[in-house]
């Protein structure tokens, strides 16, 4: 007869999701909050090299995520674009996914209203062109062959933000918020090491490992990498803005504690009900 | 000739590609045909369209396993084309108000359900089998406690040391694995240039 940890062990799979789903809604319904410690790391270098670039520099900002990774990618868009623009550096986005347009049209309208920016002078939208590792080549010569008009249809060769800017060696850096292919590495080997311009980056957790030899090479100033990066950039950019909007990763963080946490559990009691199976079998070799 | 055409654009199209970084005069056509790739590129959106078309109606004719989802897929295909086209994509009209309230809500959920699937995935396979499996399974729980606020509050130092598990270990596997692939392809590359690797033209050979 099976042991109450062997019976652990074979555990309904909807029992878990329903502890899951708890362990994500408890901690957001009640609003509960925990400090975000702010570390030197990936994201505070590149909160360092943003607050290195003087007032009037230019960023290109691509957006290049679509609907589904938006929850951990959409706040660090935001907070990126709060910190351009509180410093009065000048955006240029565009998007290597098509629906990434829409997505940055919305952070950057909203953070552009709450801060009083203009668009045309503080910050443009070029829209989505296919292409991806190509594209950023063609962009390397001339930004207006590749995007004679924003996502508007203005355009661009009248626009004040465009000032100046002609390719991409024009720009201070160039910060990807990608969700995968094309994105960062498109960004860092296209554009960074090809034309020397620093190269800033946000992605999913998932994907964030596979960009340390990046940050490891100097490749890239600066990764944000999932819910935590965007928390970690919200708290920096709110410690130094009295004013600043709240954001939606700093909450979404104690979910994701107590998520992580339940996941640990599960994956202990797991093992501790495999180990006295084991046990049980033959011992322990 | 129908191997000969196609194998010597593909050479060419290669040779002009890496001669533009070494002979200043063939940079211009290099120029040109990334003018095509994008020309070219845009065309396979309207290829996945048609194709997406063609085979959901062939689904609901002959009544394929599920074909009850294909009419909503070729109505929301339709929906958003249509919106798009004839009453434009700004923020406020339909097309924008279908992808704020009904796209991006459906593509977080779907993201979202992972979470569920990892637990319960993590919890029936993740096992400290053997001690190459238990030192995976201890590297992730300090990465997944060193990822979150609760880390540094049960101790301060789990987010240096899971900084340190990104900053090498990882970092070496990944170089590793970087190297290995960008090999890789450059080796492809060449052997489809000099027409060694045929098997992109279809077929076996």
């Amino acid at each position: 007869m099976a042991t109450f940890i062997e019976k652990l062990g074979t555990v309904d799979r909807r029992v878990i999701f329903l502890l899951m789903a708890l362990a994500v809604i408890l901690p957001l319904a009640f609003r509960m909050n925990l400090p975000i410690p702010i570390e030197q790391g990936p994201s505070k270098d590149l909160y360092d090299a943003i607050e290195a670039l003087p007032p009037g520099s230019r960023v290109l900002l691509s957006f290049d995520y679509d609907p589904s990774t938006m929850p951990e990618l959409q706040p660090m868009a935001v907070a990126l674009s709060q910190h351009l623009m509180t410093k009065d550096i000048k955006i240029v986005s565009m998007a290597l996914w098509p629906m990434g347009v829409s997505l940055g049209n919305e952070a950057l309208t909203m953070v552009g209203d709450s801060l009083g920016r203009e668009e045309y002078v503080d910050w443009v939208n070029l829209g989505y062109k296919t292409g991806g590792g190509v594209l950023i080549v063609r962009m390397g010569s001339n930004i207006q062959t590749v995007f004679p008009n924003d996502y508007d249809g203005n355009p661009i060769a009248d626009m004040p933000v465009m000032d100046g800017v002609n390719k991409l060696g024009d720009f201070d850096m160039i910060i990807s918020l990608s969700a995968g292919d094309p994105g960062i590495p498109a960004w860092v080997m296209m554009a960074g090491d090809r034309f020397n311009i620093p190269i800033g980056g946000g992605c999913t957790a998932v994907s964030a490992p596979q960009f340390y030899p990046y940050l490891g090479t100097g490749q890239m100033v600066g990764l944000l990498g999932g819910l935590k990066g965007a928390a970690d950039y919200e708290t920096m950019v709110r410690l130094e803005e009295d004013n600043a909007a709240p954001g939606t990763a700093t909450p979404g963080m104690a979910a994701q504690s107590v998520a992580h946490l339940v996941i640990m559990l599960f994956i202990i009691i797991g093992n501790i009900a495999y180990l006295s199976t084991r046990q049980k079998k033959g011992g322990l070799r | 000739m129908r191997l000969a055409i196609p194998l010597t654009i593909t050479f060419v199209a290669g040779m002009i590609m890496i001669l533009q970084f070494f002979v200043p005069a063939t940079q211009s056509l290099g120029e040109s045909l990334q003018e095509w790739y994008m020309i070219v590129a845009s065309f396979a959106i309207f290829l996945g369209a048609m194709n997406l078309i063609t085979v959901h109606v062939h689904k609901i004719r002959f009544k394929a396993k599920n074909w009850k989802y294909s009419p909503v897929t070729i109505a929301g295909f339709a929906g958003m084309v249509l919106t798009g086209l004839f009453m434009g994509i700004e923020a406020g009209r339909p097309f924008d108000f279908m992808f704020t309230t009904m796209m991006v809500p459906m593509g977080a959920t779907m993201f979202s359900l992972l979470a569920f699937f990892v637990a319960s995935a993590a919890f029936r396979a993740f096992r400290a089998s053997n001690w190459r499996a238990t030192l995976l399974l201890a590297s992730a729980f300090i990465v997944m406690l060193g990822r979150v606020p609760i880390g540094s509050m049960i101790w301060n130092k789990i987010p240096l040391v899971s900084e340190w598990i990104m900053q090498v270990p990882n970092l070496a596997g990944q170089r590793a694995v970087m190297i290995g692939a960008a090999m890789g392809m450059v080796a492809t590359s060449l052997r489809m240039i000099f027409g060694i690797e045929r098997s992109y033209l279809g077929g076996t050979d």
